[in-house]
C-alpha cells in the first residue's frame, strides 16, 4: 500500500477539500494504484542529472519598458466577487 | 482561406458566413453538444461591422469573416469562461485572452465557447461539469479530450477554425478522434495570457481546422511575444503559410524519423498501418526514413502526471471563492468557505488531480516525486535532442487507438492517462506537434497521424503535412451528420 486513508485526509487539508469517508476510501484507492505506477520513474538512473527548471525554451524571459499602462479599474476586477464592499472583497470574519 | 477570399472579393458578406454556421450549428448541435455558450448575437454584430468596413473600402484582414470557436479556458470579454467547471460557472472575464484579441484583430468572428474536459483535465470531455461532447463520426463515441468541443465544433462544420489548450495532448488527442487538424505550438509560441492555467510550464493554445493550410494561417495570426505573457517567446514566426502551401521546405532529402517507442506494444494494428502509409508516402516523395529511439517514452505518463497535477495543485489554489465564480454563503469560518466551496465546486477528476499534485509537493515527497520527474523531463528532452541529429521530423501515431466509447476509461483514470502515451513528451519537452487525419478504421473512425519537430520549427511540421495532406486525400472526408439533412 502506497498511501494510507490518514496521510489522503492529510493531504486533503493541506488542499483545502474536504472528503468524505467515502470519497476519502475511493481516493485512496486510485491515487494508490497511480502512484504504484509513477513508481517505475524509479527504474532510471536520474544520477547527475539536471532537473528541468520549467518550460521555457533559450533565453530567459525577454526585458520590457518599466512603463505606466492600463489596469483593470477596481469595478471591473470586483464584477465577479461573490461578495464584495467598499472596495474590497469581502470574506467571513477571520479574527475572532 | 477561401472563405476570407471569397468574403474580400464580396461573393459572399460576412453576415451570409455566420448565418450559414449558425444554421449548421442549429442542425447539428442537439446531437454533437460541441458549444457551452453559443454568441449568435455578437457574432451577427460582429459580422455587420465587418460588412460595413468592407463597404467602406477598410483592408479586410487575414482571417476576415471566418467564424472561429473558443474554448471555455479562454477569455473572451463579457462572455462567460466556464473552463467546464461548476466553480466557474458564473465567471465573466473582463478581458480578452491575447490570442483572442490577435484572431478578432485579423477579422475572425467568434460564434461560441466550446465545451471541455473540467480545467482540461481530462482526454474524452466527459468531465465536463455540463455533459458530455459527442464524436461527429460516430455519437457513441468520445471527441477525446480536453479541447474535446473545439475538434467536434470543426469535425461536424459547424465552424472552420476553433482554438483550443494542450497540456499533455489535449488538442492532437481529439484533432485525431475527429479527423481534424490540431496542433500544439512550441511552449512559448503563444502567449497564454487569459489561458486560465492548468500546468503553467507545458499550456499552449492551438488552432483546429479542416485544413493545414488553414492551421498555419491561425497560427500566424496567434502567435508573437506579448509583453502580458513573461513566457511567451520573442522568436520571429516562420512563413507558416507559405509552408503550408508546398513552398517550405522541400520533402525531397528529407530526413523522416520513425520513432521505434511509438510502434510497440498497445498500438491498434489498424492506426499502425495508417501510420506506416504516411512513411510510405512520404518515402516515394524522396524522404529518407530513419529510425529514431526516444528511450525514455515509456516514462513520461509517469513523470507528466507529477508535474502536470504539481502545478495544477497550486494554480488552482486561486478557486477559493473569494474573487470570482462559486461560493458557499453559509460558510462560518473563512477555511470552512474554502473548503466547501471547493467541494462543491471541483469535479472528481480535478479533486483526484489537486491531491496528487499536493502529495507531490509535500514535504518528504517533494524529492522522491517532484525532483525526480523534473530530471525524467530533463532525459525527455536529451530523446528529442538526440533524435533530431538524425531526423528534421519525427512522424507517428497521434494515440494508440481510434476513439473510444463514453464510460470506458470513465472509472479507470490510469488507462484514462494512458491514452496520452505518445502525445505528453512533446509537452515535457516543448516542442511542436500536429495531428493530421491519415485514414480510417474498417468501421469508419477518424486515425490521426503525429508530426514532430524541433523548438519553433513549425514551418517543417507545416511543409511536411500539406505534401501528406495532398497524398492521402482524406481532407475532404465529412462526418455523415454534417453532410445529411
Amino acid at each position: 500500500m502506497k498511501i494510507a486513508l490518514e496521510e489522503v485526509q492529510r493531504i486533503a487539508h493541506l488542499a483545502h477539500l474536504r472528503l468524505s469517508g467515502d470519497e476519502a476510501e475511493k481516493l485512496r484507492g486510485q491515487l494508490d494504484q497511480i502512484l504504484g505506477y509513477i513508481d517505475k520513474l524509479d527504474e532510471l538512473s536520474t544520477e547527475g542529472v539536471e532537473p528541468a527548471a520549467g518550460g521555457m525554451i533559450g533565453p530567459g524571459p525577454p526585458m520590457r519598458e518599466d512603463s505606466v499602462a492600463g489596469t483593470l479599474s477596481t469595478e471591473d476586477a470586483l464584477a465577479n466577487a461573490p461578495e464584495s464592499g467598499r472596495g474590497h472583497f469581502k470574506v467571513p470574519k477571520v479574527i475572532p | 482561406m477561401s472563405l476570407r477570399d471569397l468574403f474580400a472579393r464580396r461573393e459572399v458578406s460576412a453576415s451570409e458566413i455566420v448565418a450559414a454556421h449558425l444554421e449548421r450549428i442549429d442542425r447539428v448541435e442537439p446531437r454533437v453538444e460541441a458549444f457551452h455558450t453559443l454568441m449568435a448575437a455578437s457574432a451577427k454584430k460582429q459580422a455587420a461591422e465587418l460588412d460595413l468596413g468592407l463597404s467602406r473600402g477598410e483592408t479586410p484582414g487575414p482571417l476576415a469573416g471566418v467564424p472561429v470557436a473558443i474554448k471555455d479556458v479562454l477569455a473572451v470579454k463579457g462572455v462567460p469562461a466556464t473552463c467546464g467547471s461548476r466553480i466557474l460557472e458564473t465567471f465573466v472575464p473582463p478581458y480578452d485572452a491575447t490570442c483572442v484579441t490577435r484572431l478578432k484583430e485579423a477579422g475572425a468572428i467568434v460564434l461560441g465557447k466550446t465545451n471541455m474536459d473540467e480545467f482540461a483535465m481530462g482526454s474524452s470531455t466527459e468531465h465536463s461539469a455540463f455533459g458530455k461532447t459527442r464524436n461527429p463520426w460516430d455519437l457513441e463515441r468520445v471527441p477525446g479530450g480536453s479541447s474535446g468541443g473545439s475538434a467536434a465544433a470543426v469535425a461536424a462544420r459547424e465552424t472552420p477554425l476553433a482554438i483550443g489548450t494542450d497540456t499533455g495532448g489535449s488538442i492532437r488527442q481529439p484533432a485525431a478522434f475527429t479527423g481534424t487538424v490540431g496542433l500544439k505550438p512550441t511552449y512559448g509560441r503563444v502567449s497564454r495570457y487569459g489561458l486560465v492555467a492548468f500546468a503553467s510550464s507545458l499550456d499552449q493554445a492551438g488552432p483546429f481546422s479542416r485544413t493545414v493550410r488553414d492551421a498555419a494561417l491561425a497560427l500566424s495570426v496567434m502567435s508573437g511575444a506579448d509583453p502580458k505573457d513573461m513566457s511567451c517567446s520573442t522568436e520571429p514566426p516562420g512563413d507558416f503559410v507559405a509552408a503550408a502551401a508546398g513552398r517550405g521546405r522541400q520533402i525531397k532529402g528529407l530526413r523522416v524519423g520513425v520513432p521505434r517507442e511509438f510502434l510497440g506494444e498497445g498500438l491498434d494494428p489498424e492506426v499502425g498501418q495508417a501510420v506506416a502509409r504516411c512513411h510510405e508516402l512520404l518515402a516515394s516523395a524522396g524522404a529518407e526514413i530513419v529510425e529514431v529511439s526516444l528511450p525514455t517514452t515509456g516514462y513520461a505518463i509517469a513523470a507528466y502526471y507529477i508535474v502536470a497535477t504539481a502545478e495544477a495543485s497550486s494554480n488552482l489554489a486561486r478557486f477559493d471563492g473569494v474573487r470570482y465564480g462559486l461560493r458557499d454563503k453559509d460558510a462560518a469560518t473563512l477555511r470552512d468557505m474554502y473548503e466547501s466551496t471547493r467541494v462543491a465546486g471541483f469535479g472528481p477528476e480535478v479533486k483526484r488531480r489537486i491531491m496528487l499534485g499536493t502529495y507531490a509537493l509535500s514535504a518528504g515527497y517533494y524529492d522522491a516525486y517532484y525532483l525526480k520527474a523534473m530530471k525524467v523531463r530533463t532525459l525527455i528532452r536529451r530523446d528529442f535532442a538526440e533524435a533530431f541529429t538524425k531526423a528534421d521530423i519525427l512522424v507517428g501515431p497521434t494515440t494508440p487507438t481510434p476513439p473510444f466509447r463514453f464510460g470506458e476509461k470513465l472509472d479507470d483514470p490510469l488507462s484514462m492517462y494512458l491514452s496520452d502515451i505518445y502525445t505528453v513528451t512533446a509537452n515535457l519537452a516543448g516542442i511542436p506537434g500536429l495531428s493530421m487525419p491519415c485514414g480510417f478504421t474498417r468501421a469508419g473512425l477518424p486515425i490521426g497521424c503525429q508530426l514532430l519537430a524541433r523548438h519553433f520549427d513549425e514551418t517543417t511540421i507545416f511543409s511536411v503535412a500539406s505534401a501528406l495532406e495532398a497524398g492521402l486525400d482524406v481532407a475532404r472526408a465529412a462526418p455523415p451528420l454534417a453532410v445529411d439533412r
